[in-house]
């Protein structure tokens, strides 16, 4: 199964084009990097998926629903993490959960084993009664990750999530990551760090809102370092290093 | 259905305990009707007299004709302070959360409207009981009467917050919106002064208290209180809520996002 199509999607925002005949397809336990230094049009693109923006041309399908003529139950399917958190600092990470589980229908016993592994999953299960301000960058966005995972989603994007956090975390949240797609959920994991994406990795250049190149990591840097090829293709600045 | 009541009861619940937790909010929520009732009204019982209007049968003091408009006022400040707390969401991204919840935008806006309702109907309640200790009070029916038209007043002024909270860009931008919205909706009303009082100062002021939907959810009110039915100030109030609800759902469609080029992270 195609965990998410995407053709020829383009996006403006008054005479601003932000994304011009986007297409890729991502298949199901698949991890796939979007790298695009910032202003590629990676945003646009996670807020089209996450429905927040209107597709203005061209199609979406998540998990062989159109995003346009069912987008609710294409919705379900879907679990984000966003580039800004959203999470509500003065309640526990268990009401937290529990209020996200609600908004995708599941409450009682159900959700609580569905929190309890989803928590697990990510290794914060003993922090469930913990104020969320109490805890630390690393702990919010793992948080924020098992939270996106309570209704079992097909699909997880993930829009620049080790944002500010410091080099140890980071690897230990793509390191999550990449296990929760070898266990066969397909990940898009937009970012501008390319020392989060392994060689093994597909990655998708973005670039002034076109694909630019569409590869494993490996053979996208060749015998190049990753940061050269993807410097050569965007001509950005900001690397991870 | 279960999946629509089970996001319904989440989003009251949290939007109540958030209002719990605001101390502040409650505090300040009693005590500005209460400094309107006990300060404003001694100062002006003596220079507004009432006559003896519809719905009541007798003469009343200042305060108690005004005792219909603070709970109106409370309504009305508690539908801003939701729109606010919209507008802050989205700036701190937690509204993104809601509005990619896959249960119908409409659904979503609407369960987030009913929690506000019934965070200001309790907030009203409270005040009456304060206003009681004071000694000014409705006739006891009154109390059960007006929830119907609390309800319906508050769906009303709070479509008209969620209708501002979807077009106010910035948190910054919303002193503006205060001064420009809720003084004049406030005071170009009956809140404050029967409308015959108005006309005798001015006819043109008169006209604009006339058509501002306020005034019939502050006479919705003031009538129910006295189990009397004012079905003018039903109709204009349920017509107004329901326009104004239906107006913010068109502006929250994800549509109007790139039309009003906003840029994603603003969405």
């Amino acid at each position: 199964m195609t965990a998410l199509e995407v053709e020829n999607v383009g996006f403006r925002y008054g005479a601003r084009t932000a994304l011009s005949a986007v297409s890729f397809r991502l298949e199901a336990g698949q991890f796939c990097a979007l790298l695009g230094p910032n202003g590629a049009g990676k945003s646009t693109l996670f807020s089209i998926l996450a429905r927040l923006n209107d597709i203005q041309a061209g199609r979406v399908t998540i998990a062989d629903c159109d995003l346009a003529a069912q987008p609710l139950k294409a919705l379900a399917q879907v679990g984000i993490v966003f580039q800004q958190p959203t999470l509500d600092l003065d309640m526990t990470v268990q009401r937290n959960m529990m209020y996200f589980a609600a908004l995708h229908g599941l409450h009682g016993a159900r959700a609580r084993r569905k929190i309890e592994q989803a928590l697990s999953l990510l290794g914060m299960a003993e922090r469930s009664t913990e104020k969320v301000r109490t805890l630390n960058g690393g702990h919010r966005r793992r948080m924020e990750i098992a939270r996106a995972l309570i209704h079992e989603p097909k699909l997880l994007l993930l829009d620049e999530p080790t944002v500010g956090l410091d080099a140890e975390t980071r690897r230990a949240i793509t390191d999550h990551v990449h296990n929760l797609a070898a266990s066969g959920l397909s990940v898009l994991w937009a970012t501008h760090l390319v020392d989060e994406v392994d060689d093994g990795d597909r990655v998708i250049v973005l670039h002034e809102g076109q694909v630019r190149a569409d590869t494993t990591a490996a053979d996208l840097a060749g015998k190049r370092s990753l940061v050269d090829a993807y410097l050569e293709l965007t001509g950005a600045a900001e690397t991870s290093s | 259905m279960t999946r629509y009541l089970v996001a319904f009861q989440a989003i009251v619940a949290r939007e109540l305990l958030r209002f719990t937790s605001q101390r502040g909010r409650f505090l300040s929520a009693l005590v500005r009707p209460l400094v309107w009732l006990l300060i404003f009204a001694a100062g002006f019982r003596a220079a507004l007299g009432i006559s003896i209007i519809p719905p009541y049968l007798t003469y009343i003091t200042y305060e108690v004709y005004i005792l219909p408009g603070l709970c109106a006022m409370i309504l009305l400040f508690n539908g801003m302070q939701s729109s606010l707390s919209l507008v802050y969401d989205r700036e701190m991204g937690s509204m993104r959360l809601l509005l990619t919840a896959p249960l119908p935008r409409w659904w979503l806006l609407l369960s987030k409207l009913c929690a506000g309702v019934f965070v200001g109907v309790l907030q009203v309640y409270a005040f009456l009981l304060l206003a009681a200790l004071f000694g000014v009070d409705l006739p006891p029916a009154g109390y059960l009467l007006i929830l119907p038209a609390l309800i319906i007043a508050g769906f009303m002024l709070g479509a008209l917050g969620l209708l501002i909270s979807s077009l106010v860009q910035q948190l910054e931008n919303f002193a503006t919106v205060m001064n420009f919205v809720i003084f004049p909706v406030f005071f170009l009303s009956s809140a404050l002064y029967p409308l015959w009082r108005m006309r005798e100062s001015s006819e043109f002021l008169y006209y604009v208290c006339a058509v501002n939907p306020f005034t019939y959810a502050v006479e919705l009110i003031r009538f129910s209180a006295y189990s009397a039915f004012s079905s003018m100030s039903l109709l204009v109030v349920v017509i107004t809520g329901i326009l104004f609800f239906g107006f913010s759902v068109i502006a929250y469609t994800p549509a109007r996002a790139g039309q009003r080029g906003r840029g994603p992270s603003q969405t």
